[in-house]
């Protein structure tokens, strides 16, 4: 299937429009795709598909239980029901329909869960999703994505469709800085985007992490610190393959998200460093078990240290950490 | 359509059958939610004789009628029914509930064929059962959707979610239907969360709302009938039902909502089921129906 967006597109719009947008391209080409949300249409800018798609969108008030619950029904005889809220509630408010009706039952539900992180910081914790990633993560049958900008939202949404079964989709609210001019970079459900070269160190991240490790790796850089980045977008699978290489390459690892540093990214990238038997320097950064206080989403991931600053002082401190410096990984294995 | 005397004797044949079927089952399987699931029997029965347009052979088929079980712990009954008609076998009932068994107390969608639903996660089904109607809809298709309730589930507020939604949508051919047995585990529903005026609640969110013996299968079929063919509103029925429905020591006790038999209390469960059965065969005969 075919969608036509380029940077231009990404520089008007919000990450929730681009994704409205890709929407409404695949459905004038897949008559399955139906569009639902619980009273945030508008904040899920979704309203453009309501427009254009009025009797493929339904909306459901407040009322997300509901809303996930008829998704799965839909899914089940064969529509492909694409899911408006936020995260918070996607992961928590309805997590038992999610849980049983949905990834249970392999529904082909598209749950996109908007206002991400701390990305509605103003809002508080009510509406901050901290948690999600680690969540969402642990649902058996369940595609985990946090794509780093408005461009690979639209990737996403497109390979969403393709895929046939129950997916994450996990978006910030607003704008995301961008990280990629256009769409054609290779975009694929599993497999980590490798963003700069680097042997000194390896930053794993996600969502907004992205964009403010790859500012980082360009200050790290001119100061003669070679920095590899790599955009995990697909939390689960995760792409083991690109950690141990990343680990066996680098021998440090330091993971951003914004997020809980417990089972979300840095959780995740944990797991398969500690059972592949290799040793390398490892930090998470990301909320420190914590729930954030309010203020604007840059002020707040510099607060939690997952900014551009966070990230240079986390590499700075890692390149300081002491481990056994031994070339052969074999033995070790 | 009403039900004429030989359909009537049929259905009743079939409901005795799957009484037995229950009782059976809940030996192979140790226990089993065996009050609930006499209660539904009548209703389930009569859907899949009279109402479901399926085929065993082909469990997938997309223009199917759906029935989603929302009281999903009465899978015990369910699948006495599904192993009638042939959506597997009557010799799989015995593994009810072992290790590596495809079923045990809640049924999964992916492993039972006939299963439209994984249900047991209670306030879920009639959620799932909009959504199958607003597909239908979308899909431009004719099929049904029924889906049957618990009372005792109705405490749960995602229920009334998908009320109000199912009243603001609308969808053709869908037929809600509440089994209304008056316990649950703790209790009898008044006392553990009163649901009363539970008719009105149905009304006040925007269904006709009709309540009928759910033991009566004359007065279902019509109850459903009539439902099916009502366009303005949504129709919701209540079937007033007892828990444990046929066995003596079970009926209208909530701490048969679940429980285990020995083979001296199945003995007395299928003597109390034969009566019962002979004494529905005689109202009929009584009754003179045409």
């Amino acid at each position: 299937m075919g969608i036509s967006f380029t940077s231009i597109n990404q520089t008007k719009l919000s990450t929730s429009e681009v994704y409205c947008e890709t929407l409404c391209e695949l459905a004038e080409q897949n008559p399955r795709i139906v569009a639902l949300t619980a009273d945030l249409g508008k904040s899920s800018k979704i309203g453009e598909f309501m427009k254009k798609f009025p009797d493929r969108f339904y909306q459901f008030g407040i009322a997300e239980q509901n809303m996930y619950g008829v998704a799965a029904g839909m899914a089940k005889a064969g529509l492909i029901p694409f899911t408006s809220s936020f995260a918070i509630f996607t992961s928590c408010r309805a997590l038992d329909q999610v849980h049983t009706d949905i990834c249970y039952q392999k529904a082909n539900v598209k749950m996109i869960s908007s206002h991400a992180g701390t990305s509605f910081g103003q809002a508080g914790s009510t509406h901050h999703a901290t948690e999600d990633i680690a969540i969402m993560r642990s649902m058996a049958n369940l595609i985990v994505i946090v794509p780093a900008d408005g461009i690979e939202t639209a990737n996403v949404v497109r390979a969403a469709v393709e895929y046939e079964g129950p997916v994450y989709i996990r978006i910030n609210r607003g704008f995301d800085q961008l990280v990629y001019r256009e769409l054609d970079y290779g975009y694929e459900i599993g497999k980590a985007v490798q963003l700069t070269e680097g042997t000194d160190v390896t930053i794993i991240a996600c969502g907004s992490g992205v964009f403010q490790s790859v500012q980082a790796a360009a200050e790290l850089d001119a100061i003669g610190i070679k920095a590899r980045v790599l955009n995990m977008h697909t939390i689960k699978p995760i792409d083991k393959d690109a950690i141990l290489k990343a680990c066996h390459d680098t021998r440090r690892i330091l993971t951003v998200e914004d997020h809980t540093v417990i089972g979300g990214l840095g959780g995740a990238v944990a797991e398969v460093i500690a059972e592949s038997g290799m040793s390398c320097a490892f930090r998470r950064l990301g909320l420190q078990d914590c729930f954030s206080p309010i203020g604007y989403h840059e002020d707040l991931m510099a607060i939690h240290g997952i900014d551009t600053n966070g990230i240079v002082k986390a590499v700075h401190d890692l390149l300081q950490l002491d481990f056994e410096d031994d070339d052969d990984w074999e033995d070790e294995v | 359509m009403p039900l004429t005397k030989e359909e009537l004797l049929f259905i009743e044949a079939k409901a005795h059958e799957h009484r037995r079927t229950i009782v059976e089952t809940t030996i192979w399987a140790g226990s089993g939610h065996i009050g609930g699931a006499l209660s539904m029997i009548d209703v389930t029965t009569l859907l899949y004789s009279r109402f479901m347009c399926i085929d065993p052979e082909n469990d997938k088929w997309e223009d199917r009628d759906r029935f989603i079980l929302s009281k999903g712990h009465a899978g015990i009954g369910f699948v006495a029914i599904l192993a009638d008609i042939g959506y597997i076998d009557r010799k799989e009932l015995e593994t009810f509930n072992l290790t590596g068994s495809k079923f045990g107390i809640h049924l999964d969608s992916n492993r039972v064929p006939g299963v439209d639903a994984s249900t047991g996660s209670l306030g879920h089904g009639l959620s799932i059962a909009l959504g199958t109607a607003l597909a239908a809809q979308q899909l431009g298709k004719e099929y049904r959707t029924f889906c049957l309730l618990g009372d005792g589930e109705c405490q749960e507020g995602s229920v009334w979610e998908a009320a109000m939604a199912i009243a603001h949508f609308n969808p053709p051919n869908l037929v809600t239907l509440v089994d209304r047995n008056h316990a649950q585990i703790d209790g009898m529903t008044e006392d553990v969360m009163p649901l009363e005026p539970f008719a009105d609640k149905w009304c006040a969110f925007g269904f006709h709302t009709v309540t009928v013996d759910g033991h009566d299968f004359e007065a279902m079929n019509d109850a459903i009938s009539e439902a099916l063919d009502r366009r303005d509103i949504p129709t919701c029925i209540i079937l007033d039902t007892c828990k444990g429905k046929g066995i003596g020591f079970c009926e209208g006790k909530y701490e048969w909502h679940y429980g285990g038999i020995t083979q001296e209390m199945a003995k007395e469960a299928m003597r109390d089921l034969e009566a019962y059965y002979e004494s529905r065969l005689a109202a009929i005969e009584k009754k003179g129906v045409e």
